[in-house]
C-alpha cells in the first residue's frame, strides 16, 4: 500500500499581538496553497491581543471563508503549548504546521516540508537555519554566537539527530503532535526542543528542510541573560530526565 | 509506523555510565600497585590523558562553533523578497476590502 499523502494541511497560528503581521501571513499562507493545490484550514488562536488582532483575524474569516480560516481565540496569554492543543481540537487535518505569525516563517516552505515528507514517509518535518542553504537574516554577530553556541551545546549533550532544536517551524503529522503534547511540559525554547526529543524517543522519523528566518523583531528584542539561563536550565532538565 | 524506540537511560545516565567505564579502565591502567602497572612508557601517556582529551575538545568546541559561525547563511534574497510580498500583499488585501 502506497505511504499515505496529505489530503489536508491544517495551519496552527498562535498569535499575541500581531495586527501587522497577521494578515500578511494568512495572505501568503493562502496564496501558498493555492498555487501548489494543497487542500488546507488556518486556525488562528488569538490570546486576546489587545491590539486588535481578533478583529483584524474577523475580517479575514470573511475575506477567504470560515471553512479556511478558523478563528479559535483565548481570553488570555496562555502558553503555546496549550495554544497547540486548543487549535488541535479543531483541526480537520491529517498533518499539522506550526509556524510563527512574524513572517520570520515564510510559508513557501510548506510545499516542500510536504515534499520532504513524502519522501521519507516522516512523522516530522523540521525547518532547520543550520543546515544546507538554510539561515538566518537579521541577526548581528553576538547573535549568531550565542545561536551556535547554543545549539552546539544541545547537539553535544542531547545528540537529538536534528541540526535546528528550538526552531518552530515543521510540519507533523496530526496524530504525532497529538502524542507529543500529551508528553510535553516545558516552555518557550526548550518546549520546541522537548518535541523533537521526545519524538526521538518514541520512535518518530524526522526529517529536514533548510529555511530562511528572517527577523524583524531583533533589533528591538535582544537576546537577554535571562533568556540564556532559562534556555541553559532547560537545557540540562532535559540532559538528566529524557 | 514508529519504530523501535530509543534506550531508556537519559543522556545523564549514559554519560555517567561511559565515564564510569573509561574513568575505571584509565584508573586501573594508570594507578595500578607496582605489581601489575603497565610499563613507563604507557603510564606516562596514560596519566595526563585525560586532561589532554578535554583541552582536545576544548579546542575542538571552539573550532566547531567558530567554523560554523563563520559560515551561517545572512539570507539577503529571502529579506528583499519578503518585503515584495509584503507589499503585494497590502495592494490585494486592500482591494479585498481589508480595513487596517
Amino acid at each position: 500500500m502506497a505511504a499515505p499523502r496529505p489530503q489536508r494541511l491544517s495551519v496552527l497560528l498562535p498569535t499575541y499581538n500581531e495586527r501587522d503581521n497577521l494578515p500578511l501571513v494568512v495572505w501568503l499562507l493562502v496564496r501558498t496553497f493555492r498555487d501548489s493545490g494543497i487542500d488546507f484550514e488556518i486556525i488562528i488562536i488569538d490570546d486576546g491581543s489587545p491590539d486588535g488582532t481578533q478583529e483584524i483575524a474577523e475580517q479575514l474569516e470573511k475575506i477567504y471563508g470560515s471553512d479556511k480560516i478558523l478563528l479559535r481565540p483565548r481570553p488570555r496569554k496562555l502558553g503555546l503549548g496549550t495554544a497547540y492543543i486548543h487549535g488541535m481540537k479543531h483541526a480537520t487535518g491529517n498533518f499539522i504546521v506550526i509556524m510563527d505569525a512574524d513572517l520570520s516563517h515564510h510559508p513557501k516552505f510548506i510545499p516542500e516540508f510536504i515534499r520532504k515528507q513524502k519522501e521519507g514517509n516522516f512523522d516530522i518535518v523540521s525547518g532547520t537555519r543550520y543546515k544546507g542553504n538554510g539561515g538566518v537574516y537579521g541577526w548581528d554577530l553576538r547573535r549568531k554566537l550565542i545561536s551556535r553556541g547554543a545549539n552546539f551545546l544541545t547537539q553535544v549533550l542531547l545528540r537529538p539527530g536534528a541540526s535546528d532544536l528550538t526552531g518552530s517551524f515543521r510540519l507533523y503529522r496530526k496524530e504525532v503532535l497529538q502524542k507529543l503534547m500529551e508528553k510535553c511540559v516545558s516552555k518557550g525554547y526548550v518546549f520546541q526542543m522537548e518535541m523533537i526529543v521526545r519524538a526521538r524517543q518514541l520512535g518518530y522519523t524526522i526529517g529536514e528542510v533548510p529555511i530562511s528566518f528572517v527577523d524583524r523583531v531583533y533589533g528591538e528584542s535582544k537576546l537577554g541573560g535571562n533568556e540564556i539561563v532559562s534556555f541553559l536550565k532547560g537545557l540540562l532538565t532535559l540532559f538528566a530526565t529524557t | 509506523l514508529p519504530s523501535l524506540p530509543q534506550a531508556a537511560m537519559t543522556k545523564l545516565g549514559q554519560w555517567l555510565c561511559g565515564l564510569a567505564l573509561l574513568g575505571s579502565a584509565w584508573a586501573a591502567l594508570a594507578l595500578a600497585p607496582p605489581g601489575l602497572q603497565p610499563p613507563l612508557p604507557l603510564r606516562q601517556a596514560l596519566l595526563p590523558l585525560p586532561v589532554y582529551l578535554l583541552v582536545a575538545f576544548g579546542c575542538y568546541s571552539l573550532a566547531t562553533v567558530g567554523y560554523r559561525l563563520a559560515t551561517f547563511n545572512d539570507c539577503e534574497e529571502a529579506a528583499a523578497e519578503l518585503q515584495e510580498h509584503i507589499r503585494a500583499a497590502r495592494a490585494d488585501l486592500r482591494r479585498r476590502g481589508l480595513r487596517l
